[in-house]
């Protein structure tokens, strides 16, 4: 299997706080991999550290991407080595259409022209799987849209894009059964041999739902324990309590 | 305009013909000069007459003191009157080839052949080409330049000329009054609907000179039009002024819509007075682009004279580094169950200000009236400026009124999403400032829309001067 993704001790602050306090992770081509913690542990941290959002700093460690250190890249150029992040609270950007973004973002992320009958076919088809109103297409991008029909376009744009390495930051958070049943259909539909799933959750629903590989425990910005997918369940019947250190 | 996205050139705008005329006037402003102009012109009496009144007015009255600070303009630097090397063509093929090629660049010729009914496009101080669809003809629509209009309908335009913009309003309308040269006149008669648009594009080439065309339109009763209006010149070192006057008389149950898209070099004075009377049941509604320019003041204006009419108004301004764009509505309810609809927004960046000065007055007469004003200004950076200064003089109980206005920066969450998705930082803030315009490009039609996101585009650029 070869490695995706790698960080090692990673340190990073929120302006002057310290949250990631030597952070190490590691993802392989393949997986699903599941980072749950209790609120303030660092989970949605470590997702816009990965992708540079600059309202965080690294102040020590690296990340890797297929072995590149991308530390200093920009989120752009992030995304485009194929790092892709569905978000918590997805932004409402007026002015341009559900079609259009995703052409201008998958004309992006690949640097080549769209090949719009296809591409349109493409994405009619996902929309389907996603139970999403074909109408939503000339919609404004996220203007209007109820948080259960963000997190599916969030979802619909990651398989649109197809990016290596997908991180899905509390996608499922907010979502009733049936919305985290679809949302968990479209993580199966882009999951395979050549990409990786990083999900970020607090709830366990979801992960019912889904093949997980590993389960990462995250602690005050640490991981402090890796299982399989039964360490999830032991969390929902026990808690974190175990693991907090004082 | 210039349709195609991919294509945008900054330089379309800025490319300058060799200052070639065939008659440009002294500098300065003196009754001599406005009687060469007139003669020049070849005008009745009864103009010049009107031009000499209006130069005592200018003579008279003060540079405004509450806005931008007009020190700089220096009359005596600026030629008020030039005439181009071309007469009046009704052909393109006949228009001066420099000339030609700069509509061309602008994709005049071009938008006239597929979506408009008529074109007038002055380079100047006169109007080079004008064409009407020969359909509008025979249903006694008129429209052509102002001085075929002095000339072939001197009662009509006796009767509105200066007459809904009064030349002593303010220091910059009579100094047009007196220079006046070129612009359009349009009569629409009773009952007549012109479904295609309607277009006047102002070039003004000539150094140191100023423009001051004058557009008269007249929409009789029941009849209905869409006038677009665009202007656009290059880039000097030293000063240009534009002081254009634009006067619209909507008769009873008629309508007129009125877009412009302005997109002045930056050395531009613009200082342009826009005005509706509304007749009963009638509607006006404004949707204005304002871009480049060094100063520019701008208050369209509707009078609502007539029960029942109504006015909307949709605005955006753009101010980059060294412009201060103070632009704004003014509207008048001077009748019963009147109505009016102001949508207005700015954006400053690299230290441009952008101040939004508006009345709405509402006569003691105006009952049952409705008024809702909603203004937006993005900031994109720590340096800029952006203002609103709203005048609001109510004069009855019977009134619903509403003001709602909000002042953001661009946001930084917004940015990390877009580049997420794979979109550079620069496009990503283009990507927002459009959508945050979008209200006001879809009110556009489409070429202007696109226009209207190109010159967005280049206004984003760093490099732009």
């Amino acid at each position: 299997m070869s490695e995706l993704l790698k960080i090692t001790n990673l340190h990073a602050n929120a302006g002057e706080k310290e949250i990631l306090k030597g952070l190490n992770l590691s993802l392989n081509k393949g997986e699903t991999h599941v980072i749950m913690g209790p609120n303030g542990s660092g989970k949605s941290t470590t997702a816009n550290v990965i992708l540079n959002n600059p309202e965080y700093k690294i102040t020590e460690g690296e990340i890797y991407f297929e072995g590149e250190k991308i530390n200093d890249l920009k989120t752009d150029e992030i995304a485009r080595k194929g790092v892709f992040m569905s978000f918590q609270s997805p932004e409402e950007i007026p002015g341009i259409s559900v079609m259009n973004f995703l052409k201008y973002a998958k004309n992006k992320t690949t640097g080549e022209p769209v090949k719009i009958f296809q591409f349109k076919e493409e994405i009619e088809k996902n929309m389907q799987e996603l139970k999403m109103n074909s109408s939503y297409i000339n919609r404004n991008l996220n203007v209007g849209f109820s948080g259960g029909e963000k997190k599916k376009t969030e979802i619909l744009q990651m398989l649109t894009l197809q990016p290596k390495l997908a991180i899905l930051d509390e996608t499922d958070s907010g979502l009733d059964v049936d919305a985290i049943k679809i949302v968990s259909k479209g993580i199966k539909m882009f999951s395979n041999e050549n990409n990786a799933t990083l999900i970020i959750t607090h709830g366990t629903k979801i992960l019912k739902e889904l093949d997980v590989d590993y389960v990462h425990i995250l602690v005050n910005g640490q991981i402090v324990a890796t299982g399989s997918a039964e360490l999830a369940k032991e969390i929902e019947e026990n808690g974190y309590e175990r693991y907090m250190k004082g | 305009m210039k349709t195609n996205l991919d294509e945008i050139n900054r330089n379309i705008y800025d490319i300058k013909n060799k200052d070639e005329y065939d008659f440009k006037i002294q500098k300065g402003l003196t009754k001599e000069i406005i009687e060469e102009i007139s003669k020049q012109k070849n005008e009745p009496d009864w103009m010049l007459e009107i031009r000499l009144k209006a130069l005592e007015t200018y003579n008279k009255l003060e540079l405004p003191t509450w806005g931008p600070d007009l020190s700089e303009l220096n009359m005596d630097e600026i030629a008020t009157y030039v005439r181009p090397k071309s007469k009046l063509n009704n052909n393109w093929e006949d228009v001066p080839e420099d000339i030609k090629n700069t509509f061309d660049r602008l994709g005049i010729p071009e938008a006239e052949k597929k979506s408009l009914a008529g074109v007038g496009a002055q380079y100047d101080s006169e109007v080079v080409y004008h064409s009407i669809k020969q359909e509008l003809v025979k249903q006694g629509v008129v429209y052509t330049d102002m001085e075929t209009a002095v000339r072939e309908y001197p009662e009509i335009v006796k009767e509105h000329f200066m007459k809904c913009v009064p030349m002593s309003d303010h220091k910059f309308v009579a100094l047009h009054a007196a220079v006046w040269s070129g612009g359009s006149f349009v009569y629409v008669p009773k009952g007549i609907k012109v479904d295609i648009p309607l277009q006047s594009y102002f070039r003004l080439n000539s150094p140191e000179s100023g423009q001051f065309e004058h557009t008269l339109i007249i929409v009789e009763e029941g009849a209905s039009l869409h006038f677009i209006e665009g202007c656009s010149a290059p880039k000097y070192n030293k000063v240009n002024l534009h002081a254009g006057c634009v006067e619209l008389y909507v008769k009873d149950n008629s309508y007129l819509r009125y877009s412009t898209i302005e997109n002045w070099s930056k050395n531009m004075l613009n200082l342009n007075t826009k005005r509706a009377i509304v007749g009963k049941n009638a509607q006006i509604d404004w949707v204005s682009g304002s871009f480049g320019s060094k100063i520019s003041m701008l208050y369209p204006m509707s009078i609502l004279n007539g029960e029942g009419s109504k006015t909307e108004y949709t605005g955006i301004s753009f101010a980059g580094r060294d412009q201060n764009l103070d632009t704004g509505f003014k509207v008048i309810h001077n009748a019963p169950n009147t109505s009016s609809v102001v949508n207005s927004k700015s954006i400053s960046k690299n230290g441009g200000v952008c101040t939004y000065r508006a009345l709405v007055r509402v006569n003691e007469n105006a009952k049952n009236s409705k008024c809702s004003v909603s203004c937006e200004s993005l900031m994109l950076d720590d340096i800029s400026r952006s203002d609103t200064i709203p005048v609001n003089d109510i004069r009855n109980d019977d009134v619903e009124f509403s003001h709602e206005a909000k002042i953001g920066k661009i946001s930084d969450k917004t940015i990390f999403y877009l580049m997420s998705r794979g979109i550079s930082e620069e496009d990503a803030k283009a990507m927002i400032v459009r959508g945050f315009a979008y209200p006001i490009s879809k009110e556009l039609p489409l070429e202007y829309a696109v226009e209207m996101n190109n010159l967005i585009n280049l206004e984003l650029e760093g490099a732009i001067g």
